[in-house]
């Protein structure tokens, strides 16, 4: 009768402890976070020689904040428990002390003055390029970073500069606010329609560097994330010859020990079969900010499954999604929308080759 | 209104005098007035806080957890409207300060009681005008509708900034009574030198509500014109200028900051003398240093444009006037820790807030000079850096302060007492929730994460994971509070009518109030902090 | 509450609720004037990045018309000065006469800026995106005619609010509701109407004589 009755019982009873077990490996996962969390506190590398200038004001102003921060919360803990409330404790009677009031008036002015001080000059540093500094041109756009070179070549979400070499970023943007802000090196500044910002650097550490986009854009502004790699000597003359230089992950070290959104930073035609190179161009072209692979609906529709199906537009008409619509809709992307998705595709006219669309088409194909 | 004076009786107070829900929607008693704020700002705290969770719980982990990016964006720009434009620029001031302003300065109302009134309802009404957005395309411009995303973007901006407008217009109504009610109706014998602080903070606080507010109401105005027909003021596709949005915005903006937290400020310094029997530390540095601030205030805006590509002289005097801005806030903090100085400290709820406040406003302040200095602020901003700063500012500073004031004042409001251990615990939860939720931002921020981000690199997940959980915490907390102080409301132990033995005048009448607050107008002796404890 | 003989129940006297409520006119003002500083902050900025903006733009405006309109404020301040002295007088009569005078100057006012306007509207003189003159002026003119439109458009409801307040003192002043001991409202309408017409005083030279 034991025994028979439960089946069921004892089934529950295992799915309670399975239960149990779960919850202590999540408890015991969140306590491992804590530890990875605190271990992780701190600024990112630094890039450049500036950076660590900064690194030395940001010590400083940590410095300074424990100290007063000590002096206000011990003060506050050593008087609680001191002067508590107790039996046969009676409050003193103090209104004031007008000299320790003029001292702590002081004594922080004279400090935020120095801060400032010290503020000011670093600022004065990345506001000056040197007059020799090379040129790039940024447009950030929603939701993308382009990149053009004085030579005319356009790249989009990577840039490569060389490594000892002063380079001035001169911004615009095409739509609404973005902001460029590379962390190893401590930059950022807004980019804002109808004018020309700058930043410039000179980066001293060789590798990739992560770039963001810190001025809300709208739907896909965390997407819009760019690679900056700095080059060695030989790789930048390799580069400035136009050669597409053939730059596997291994020999760009990561500059920090994240996964990076597309860590190859080659350029195209790097070898591997054509749907590969269509695959590693929908990273450098920026489409993975927007368009999936795997079927999670981001911006844009998922690449997934889409080939030859037929493909219900925003005006209730159907198209085939073939060679031709995908031409079309990477040269003019807001012709045939899609329904269920806003027009917000910028063209890629004139940065898209032939040859590049076909490897493209070749990456669509295989996603099945 | 009835000038009925005979309800002299124990039993009769301002909530049994008149009946019926007229009695309340028409009310011209500012106390009325101030519970029906108080329930309005705390129903829009609920829905704030809702957001917040939601935007927390997306960011548990990288990629998309429980919403699109669309949603996403909507979420935290909810949250960040209701916070701000309905719940902490009326929580203090509007709610609390209606309520104990006229009683503290010993007068039976606000000078303007009609004007009060109707400050409510326009609350109310650009409230709704602005939530209603919710179900009719939502917003997702971010509560600065930073022009020109907020021009182009296809949700229902429009709504929202005259909701905003709208509800400036309230805030206005009640700075204008409250200038006027500190000027012409403090009682007899209480000068200026004998206001209590928390008159003094809302006194400034009013200040700039009335100097500041008309330009954030000309700002989303001409923005609401900017959609609706392009005027090409701050649209650069039409030869506008955006950057001068930001200029209009942070000038109403900043000093809007200090509209929050100066009635925080202002709470504390009653807390402080009261739970240490002992007067403020230096009364009148205390009284200028708000004022102090409140007068900085104004000409620091554009410390939030460093990398705005305003000019660089600009971005000097600016940083260089910001690190003023600490100078006061230090004679505040360093004069709260010294008004306990062989004091004898209660350790009851309102004190415990005020530890909590101290604590956290101290780091919120701090690390305030970090983006006051110029340099440091270029890598800073735009990131959680800036989120965690102003988190420990508003959340640690104002939301700290009003829940150890409404602890405070909860006896003199409804005549009962709320359960002191019950209480205790709860402050401690949300202490720890809310260092939990915000400190890992500061670090997330230094490192480069930028904020109203829907996605993020996997190196952040575990920050980010814990300020999650940190949020729960939080959320659970302010839940046990409400439990408990509504329970209060009704089984509650009675209070007595100075259950804290402190000198300001509105302990000085029955709780609850009476009708007209006190039965025959007060005279001031004495200083507001003089305890003089046998 | 409305009882003329009456102070509010918060007040221990009539003389106490006067004063407050002028307190709280001026604080009003105030926040009036920071209101329309911010446009005329939006006018200065355009003026310093285009110099030349401003002098060619203000061409196009009435300064004929405006000069007019000066005149006509200024004259309906004159007249509420005097009403308000009378009311002060307890001359009712002659108080709410020259009240009613104010009404129709400032309703001149609006009939030549009504004017104005269609004028504008009808030849493309219009804030940014509506901008459509038939010949070129300065590429931000469009930036001109906003701040112009804005600036006097947010006047003009000034205006209209005032007319309204006005007509309601108007009507009680009929109604025999205040003495000489009693003119609060007179007076605080009247300040209100100085500010009204000293806005237009700053406005009409920045727009219309703005070389």
């Amino acid at each position: 009768m034991f025994f028979g009755a439960d089946n069921a019982g004892v089934m529950k009873l295992y799915c309670e402890y399975k239960q149990m077990k779960s919850l202590l490996k999540g408890a015991w996962t969140s306590m491992f976070f804590v530890t990875e969390a605190l271990a992780q506190t701190g600024l990112p590398p630094q890039g450049t020689e500036y950076a660590a200038r900064f690194d030395s004001l940001y010590n400083f102003l940590i410095g300074l904040s424990a100290f007063f921060f000590a002096i206000v919360i011990i003060g506050m803990v050593v008087f609680a428990i001191k002067y508590r409330d107790r039996a046969g404790w009676k409050a003193k009677y103090i209104h004031g002390n007008t000299a320790l009031e003029i001292f702590w008036t002081a004594i922080p002015t004279v400090l935020v003055l120095i801060v400032f001080a010290w503020g000011w000059i670093l600022y004065k540093d990345i506001r000056t390029p040197p007059s020799d500094a090379m040129e790039i041109k940024v447009i950030g756009k929603q939701w993308l970073w382009q990149f053009q070179y004085e030579d005319g070549r356009t790249l989009v979400n990577e840039v490569y500069v060389p490594v000892g070499k002063p380079v001035k970023l001169i911004m615009t943007s095409d739509d609404v606010l973005h902001g460029f802000f590379i962390p190893n090196f401590r930059i950022k500044r807004d980019v804002v329609p109808g004018m020309h910002g700058y930043i410039w650097f000179e980066a001293t550490k060789e590798g990739r560097h992560q770039v963001y986009c810190t001025a809300y854009c709208g739907t896909a502004h965390s997407g819009m994330l760019a690679s900056l790699y700095a080059l060695n000597e030989k790789d930048w003359s390799d580069f400035q010859r136009g050669k597409k230089i053939n730059v596997e992950p291994a020999h760009i070290p990561l500059a920090f020990g994240g996964v990076a959104p597309n860590d190859s930073g080659a350029a195209p035609s790097s070898g591997g079969s054509l749907a590969e190179q269509g695959k590693k161009l929908s990273q450098t072209k920026g489409c993975v900010a927007c368009h999936t692979e795997d079927g999670t609906t981001r911006i844009g529709p998922s690449y997934k499954g889409l080939w030859g199906s037929k493909v219900e537009l925003a005006d209730g008409s159907t198209v085939i999604f073939n060679e031709d619509y995908v031409t079309e809709s990477i040269y003019e992307p807001n012709k045939k929308v899609v329904k269920g998705f806003v027009p917000s595709m910028p063209t890629f006219k004139g940065q898209v080759s032939a040859e590049e669309i076909n490897a493209l088409i070749a990456y669509f194909k295989s996603i099945k | 209104m009835s000038h009925d004076e005979h309800h002299a009786g124990e039993s009769s107070n301002y909530l049994n005098h008149g009946k019926g829900i007229m009695s309340w929607l028409a009310t011209l008693d500012h106390k009325r007035i101030g519970i029906m704020y108080l329930w309005t700002t705390l129903l829009f705290f609920f829905f704030g806080g809702i957001a917040a969770l939601l935007v927390r719980y997306e960011l548990i982990a990288p990629g998309q957890t429980i919403m699109t990016a669309d949603q996403y964006n909507k979420a935290f720009t909810y949250h960040g409207t209701i916070m701000v434009f309905m719940v902490i620029i009326p929580l203090i001031p509007a709610a609390l300060g209606n309520f104990f302003l006229p009683m503290q300065v010993g007068a039976k109302d606000v000078a303007f009681p009609r004007l009060n009134l109707a400050s409510y309802y326009v609350y109310l009404a650009g409230a709704a005008l602005a939530t209603s957005t919710l179900f009719l395309k939502g917003v997702d411009t971010g509560w600065t509708f930073y022009t020109p995303y907020s021009i182009r973007t296809g949700t229902n901006a429009s709504m929202v900034v005259m909701g905003a407008f709208i509800m400036g217009f309230s805030s206005i109504f009640t700075g204008l009574n409250f200038i006027v009610t500190i000027h012409k109706l403090r009682a007899p014998g209480l000068t200026w030198s004998r206001l209590p602080l928390f008159c003094w903070a809302l006194y400034a606080t009013s200040i700039i509500q009335v100097l500041a507010t008309p330009v954030i109401a000309l700002t989303t105005f001409l923005l609401f014109l900017e959609r609706a027909m392009g005027i090409g003021i701050f649209d650069p596709a039409l030869g506008g200028d955006p950057v001068l949005f930001q200029h209009f915005f942070w000038f109403y903006s900043h000093p809007a900051v200090y509209i929050m937290v100066l009635p925080g400020m202002g709470v504390i310094n009653e807390i402080i003398p009261v739970f240490s029997r002992k007067p403020m530390f230096g009364y009148t540095a205390m009284a200028l240093a708000i004022f102090g601030i409140a007068l900085v205030s104004f000409v620091v805006w554009g410390h939030h444009m460093f990398v705005s590509n305003q000019s660089d002289l600009a971005n000097f005097l600016f940083s260089l006037i910001t690190m003023f801005v600490a100078v006061p806030t230090g004679v505040k903090v360093f004069g709260w820790v010294a008004t306990m100085y062989k004091g004898r400290i209660i350790f009851k709820t309102p004190m415990l807030y005020a530890f909590a406040f101290l604590f956290v406003f101290t780091i919120g302040g701090l690390t305030g000079i970090f983006l006051a200095t110029l340099a440091s602020d270029v890598h800073l901003t735009h990131t959680y850096f800036v989120v965690a700063h102003f988190h420990y500012v508003m959340v640690g500073g104002t939301i700290m302060a009003f829940l150890g004031g409404m602890h405070y004042w909860w006896p003199k409001i409804w005549g009962r007492m709320y359960n002191e251990t019950q209480a205790k615990l709860a402050c401690l939860v949300i202490f720890l929730g809310f260092n939990v939720t915000f400190f890992p931002q500061f670090v997330l921020g230094s490192r480069g994460m930028p904020r109203r981000y829907y996605d993020y690199l996997p190196e952040f997940t575990a920050l980010n994971r814990m300020s999650t959980y940190g949020s729960w915490m939080i959320g659970a907390g302010l839940l046990w509070v409400a439990i408990y102080m509504i329970y209060a409301i009704y089984r509650g132990e009675k209070a007595s009518s100075n259950p804290w033995n402190a000198m300001t005048l509105e302990w000085q009448t029955t709780s609850p109030p009476h009708h007209e607050n006190f039965t025959t107008i007060p005279k001031v002796t004495d200083g507001p902090y003089e305890f003089k404890d046998a | 509450m409305g009882n003329k003989n009456h102070h509010a129940h918060h007040f221990e006297s009539a003389a106490a609720e006067f004063e407050a409520s002028k307190q709280g006119l001026w604080v009003f003002l105030v926040n009036e004037v920071l209101f329309f500083a911010g446009l005329f902050v939006a006018y200065a900025i355009y003026r310093i990045l285009n110099p030349d903006l401003m002098h060619e733009a203000h061409k196009y405006l009435n300064w004929k018309l405006g000069a007019t309109n000066t005149v006509v404020l200024i004259c309906s301040s004159l007249t509420m000065a005097l009403g308000v002295t009378a009311a002060q007088k307890g001359q009712q009569k002659k108080s709410a006469n020259l009240i009613l005078v104010t009404i129709l100057l400032a309703c001149v006012f609006l009939v030549i800026k009504y004017f104005e306007y269609m004028h504008k509207i009808h030849e493309g003189l219009l804030p940014g995106g509506l901008f459509s003159y038939h010949e070129p002026i300065h590429p931000k003119a469009p930036q001109f005619f906003s701040v112009y439109f804005v600036l006097t458009g947010l006047h003009g409801i000034h205006v209209i609010g005032g007319i309204v307040v006005l007509a309601w003192i108007y009507m009680r002043t009929l109604r025999g509701e205040f003495t000489d001991k009693y003119f609060t409202p007179v007076e605080c309408t009247g300040l209100y109407w100085h500010f009204v017409d000293l806005v237009w005083i700053y406005l009409f030279p920045l727009l219309y004589l703005a070389s």
